[in-house]
């Protein structure tokens, strides 16, 4: 038994780890308050969606089969709610059945494996119940195949044969147990046995079938003990086997809770957006592209940061138009507080929204799957020594170069910066040269002139260069336009905002 | 001498897991000769088989099986628990023998050891001894194989009866149950603790099945009475020796795989020319395993008149490890044992002397130089012109000046016996006392401190300075991260 709501051939597995990056995704692209908006105060639904976030899936149609489970669901909402909350019913319901001996013996497990079955049998049947009043008027192939699969599996004549056995399980005539001599002379291979079917011969004494019978005395408490664990071993491999169809259904209500709680999370996320008039789409995904194998897609209408938009009380995020087919390498330079770190963690939260088969922040949004989303921002940690604010960068990258893999997406966010300019600019070159030429995309936000302006001297087709917009009156748009390097980054403009008085002598030179 | 050499973690790992076949007396005991040591290494030759060694190993688990059972025989209380236990025994001891026998006869090693002890074996078993043991075996224990019982227990009702066919109710359940058992993991079955002993209620049990079936457990009485001897003399003692190689076989294997070389030495007993390639610290190799692989190899030769390697150069450059690794070759060589290096030819020594730096010793109230003159004496007076002596960083509790002419006395007595060794010290001059002394000189070469390579070397010392670009440091240039990238 299956739910199969996430991946159309396989569970929602809660235990993979998450990226190893993934701590430096959630601070450098602010991914908290797009989790905490997902969970809508549950920790469980904080969890799943952090999981679901980063499924980092990259073949489309898997991308497309989530996008319509969730259309369903946007559709639909109170019948998924109702799903969730027989799954939910099932989980707490198994919890509050305590096994009643601190020690565990078969007799234990079985006599608990029967409570908790008989439990499931009945969230059995309302799940059914849901699935014959509901299942028609769900379209896509994810719920459509879990409603058949609820009722093939749930058939009212197998949920009967499971009441009769767990009715039997109680043994009243005895436990039959078959052994044979282990080591030792020991009794070994302890199997459960049916009572053969009395005749009248078995009911008369000395006609019945060969044998010695001796009792323990009730006050041989050792004796009572041996005989206890005897029955124990008779019973231990059934016991097992009902307690492992026990957890296997927990497990099915477990993940079933999962993968509805991450749709739920999705809807919540919805609501949040939807109020505050931020569009959201379901995006184009289009597959991986190998290496040098043709151009790569990367295109938006609209696109913000969610992030912000959540954060933001009344005015409305800025929306970015992006058109990067084509482009491996966008560079990104201008003013200051210009909304290029903001443009950065919205392309980065779109890709993984993306590929988690989420709606994305934007109106519309294209794109060429990833292999990974990867972040290299400046850091602001408090360290003293220059060298050692580079050694920290470099380590960093380094550890990404062991991650990264052809097909991957890097955002740097003023890399390389903690050193001078030409220093910075000759290991960013090389970083990035041998990243491109491994068929990595990169969105790279620099103050970096120089490397920024050679680049633009070489009229490479796969660069993209925007521009941090900024008016003549130095009031700035947070967009950002196609536009060539600068050689300042209007750092003065801040100051003067700040500080309030104009320097003459710099403003004069701009 | 063992533990300046750090031979005696060595042998202790070697001997790990070995407690019962006692082989701290062979590692005690050196050969004096280069025939027998041949004969050791024609058995490891042999032994190089992993065919042969699995057979080998096969046959100690065989027996060890054995010894086990016979202790519970002889432990427990319950009659058929003892003698079901010594039948097992018996068992485990045939089926050990054959196995062995067959794997020998099959591989045919060509070694004098293994040659004669697969004759001996092929009459053994052949013998009416051995042949009617294993019949009794097999007989009596499939007729207990073939008992079945039924236990129908309720409340305080024990009722035993023969097993007559009743079904097999648990794959009953299974079968309702099956759609459920998919992925499961954990699995319920309690551990039950597998104690030898039975209770009374098993006693009790076993009492009544057999009643239920008295022929089989008729012959197991008299199989007891008939086979009390059954262990012999001979197989029991290869059993011990063959031990000696397997350990050792055992212990070097991880870091051969790990790519370390080792190598059977060619042995002299008269020739004090010395050629050694890609040696290494045996103590020091296991301790660094699994990453052995990247452990310093160092070579060095004797020839002429050369006797004594004087090693100078600064501290943590490798010199103790060079002369431990000496001494080691030296001993694990009169053992028999292949020796931790990619290549040898080494002079057979009577005896190996070490005379290592001590922490100060109170009982003896003696300074800490005096103790050690006193030492290096009683070393020379033993040793012989056919000894090797191994001396680290002697005499450096007193002056140089001290240092230098106590070394050069003792250098010279040393050059005077003839004798082979390593004398580790920080006084330079020493390096050049005399004709027998060769200089060797440590050296550091400080490229990464993660891979310190410490050669030890004929040849002056030399510093590299190492200064890698930054981004080299962490492997991002854009040669490195094309290969990085690449993988």
């Amino acid at each position: 038994m299956k739910a199969f709501l996430l991946y159309p051939d396989r569970d929602f597995d809660l235990e993979l780890d998450l990226p190893p990056n993934e701590a430096d995704l959630s601070s450098d692209l602010e991914l908290d308050p797009l989790l905490l908006a997902m969970a809508g105060g549950d920790k469980f639904l904080l969890d799943v969606a952090r999981r679901g976030l980063h499924s980092g899936l990259t073949i489309p149609a898997e991308i497309v089969y989530r996008q319509h489970v969730l259309a369903d669901c946007i559709a639909r909402p109170a019948v998924v709610r109702e799903l969730y909350d027989v799954s939910l019913a099932a989980i707490t319901g198994e919890r509050k059945l305590f096994g009643w001996t601190f020690r565990d013996s078969p007799e234990s497990v079985l006599y608990r494996a029967r409570q908790v079955m008989q439990l499931y049998l009945d969230m059995f049947r309302r799940l059914r119940g849901i699935a014959d009043a509901h299942a028609a008027s769900f379209g896509s192939e994810g719920f459509t195949r879990f409603f058949a699969m609820l009722t093939e599996e749930l058939a009212d004549g197998y949920l009967a044969e499971v009441e009769a056995q767990l009715g039997e399980l109680a043994f009243r005539r005895g436990t039959l147990i078959s052994a044979r001599l282990g080591p030792g002379a020991k009794g070994t291979g302890y199997v459960l046995r049916r009572h053969s079917e009395q005749g009248w011969r078995d009911r008369i004494p000395g006609l019945n079938k060969a044998g010695y019978t001796f009792f323990v005395p009730e006050r041989d408490e050792a004796g009572m003990r041996a005989l206890s664990d005897l029955t124990s071993r008779g019973l231990n491999s059934t016991s097992s086997a009902l307690a492992q169809s026990a957890d296997h259904v927990r497990s099915f209500f477990e993940l079933l809770r999962a993968e509805l709680g991450f749709y739920l999370s999705c809807l919540n996320l919805r609501d949040r957006l939807t109020a505050k008039a931020g569009p959201v789409c379901f995006p184009d995904p289009d597959s991986l592209v190998p290496a040098g194998a043709g151009p790569v897609r990367l295109s938006a209408r609209g696109l913000y940061d969610a992030s912000l938009a959540l954060s933001l009380d009344d005015h409305q995020a800025v929306g970015n138009d992006l058109d990067a087919d084509g482009r491996q390498l966008i560079m990104i330079t201008g003013a200051n507080q210009g909304g290029k770190s903001t443009f950065l963690r919205s392309v980065g939260q779109a890709y993984l929204m993306m590929q988690a088969g989420m709606f994305v922040p934007a109106s519309s949004f294209a794109a060429s799957v990833s292999t990974g989303v990867f972040t290299h921002f400046k850091r602001e940690e408090d360290i003293t020594m220059e060298m050692g604010k580079l050694d920290e960068e470099l380590d960093r990258m380094s550890a990404i170069a062991d991650q990264i893999t052809p097909g991957g997406l890097l955002l740097c966010n003023e890399s390389f910066a903690s050193t001078n300019e030409r220093e910075g600019s000759e290991i960013a070159r090389q970083v990035i040269r041998a990243l491109t030429e491994a068929g990595i995309r990169i969105v790279f936000v620099t103050h970096l002139y120089d490397l920024a302006e050679r680049y633009y001297g070489q009229h490479d087709p796969a660069t993209l260069f925007l521009r941090a917009e900024r008016q003549p009156d130095g009031h700035r748009t947070f967009r950002l336009p196609a536009g060539e390097p600068l050689p300042t980054s209007y750092g003065q403009d801040l100051y003067q905002q700040v500080f309030g008085a104009p320097d003459q002598a710099q403003t004069a030179r701009m | 001498m063992f533990r300046d050499l750090n031979l005696d973690q060595v042998f202790a790992a070697v001997a790990s897991g070995r407690d019962e076949y006692d082989l701290m007396p062979y590692f005690a005991a050196p050969l004096r000769n280069v025939r027998a040591v041949q004969y050791r290494h024609e058995v490891q030759h042999d032994l190089a088989d992993d065919a042969l060694a699995k057979a080998v190993a096969d046959f100690a688990l065989a027996m060890r099986e054995m010894r086990e059972n016979l202790g519970l025989a002889s432990r427990l209380r319950e009659r058929y628990q003892k003698s079901r236990w010594f039948l097992d025994a018996a068992r485990a001891y045939c089926a050990a023998v054959i196995a062995l026998t067959d794997a020998l006869t099959a591989i045919d090693p060509g070694s004098r050891g293994f040659a004669a002890f697969r004759r001996y074996l092929a009459d053994y078993t052949r013998s009416e001894a051995f042949t009617g043991l294993t019949a009794d075996v097999a007989r009596v224990t499939s007729a207990l194989d073939e008992v079945r019982y039924c236990v129908l227990i309720k409340g305080n009702r024990v009722r035993v009866t023969r097993y007559e066919g009743e079904a097999d109710y648990s794959t009953e359940v299974r079968r309702t149950f099956a759609k459920f058992a998919e992925r499961t993991v954990k699995d319920y079955r309690v551990g039950f603790r597998g104690r030898a002993e039975m209770d009374h209620v098993e006693a009790r049990i076993v009492e009544l099945v057999a009643r239920l079936y008295p022929e089989a457990f008729q012959a197991l009485d008299d199989f007891c009475t008939g086979h009390s001897g059954y262990l012999d003399e001979t197989i029991r003692v290869f059993d011990r020796e063959v031990q000696f190689y397997a350990a050792y076989r055992d212990f070097i294997a991880p870091m051969k795989a790990a790519g370390l070389e080792f190598c059977y030495p060619v042995m002299s007993a008269s020739a004090k020319e010395t050629n050694v390639r890609g040696a290494f610290d045996l103590a020091l190799a296991a301790k660094l395993m699994p990453r052995a692989g990247a452990i310093v190899r160092n070579e060095f030769h004797l020839t002429g008149a050369e006797r004594i390697f004087v090693v100078t150069g600064p501290n943590h450059g490798g010199k103790t490890t060079f002369a431990r690794m000496f001494g080691q070759l030296h001993y694990l060589a009169s053992l028999g044992y292949p020796v931790p290096a990619g290549e040898a030819a080494l002079f057979l020594p009577d005896r190996v002397f070490t005379h290592f730096e001590r922490e100060e010793d109170l009982a003896t109230l003696r300074g800490k130089f005096e103790d050690e003159l006193v030492r290096i004496k009683g070393v020379l007076d033993e040793a012989t012109g056919d000894s090797v002596l191994v001396m680290n960083e002697s005499f450096a509790s007193t002056t140089l000046r001290d240092a230098a002419r106590v070394g050069e006395q003792v250098l010279d007595q040393m050059t005077a016996l003839g004798l082979l060794g390593v004398y580790v010290t920080f006084v330079d001059e020493l390096a050049s006392r005399n004709a027998a002394c060769v200089s060797m000189v440590g050296t550091v070469v400080p490229e990464n401190p993660a891979e310190r390579t410490l050669k030890i070397v004929r040849k002056p010392a030399d510093g590299l300075a190492y200064a890698a670009a930054i981004a080299g440091k962490y492997r991002l240039t854009y040669r490195q991260l094309k290969e990085r990238l690449a993988r």
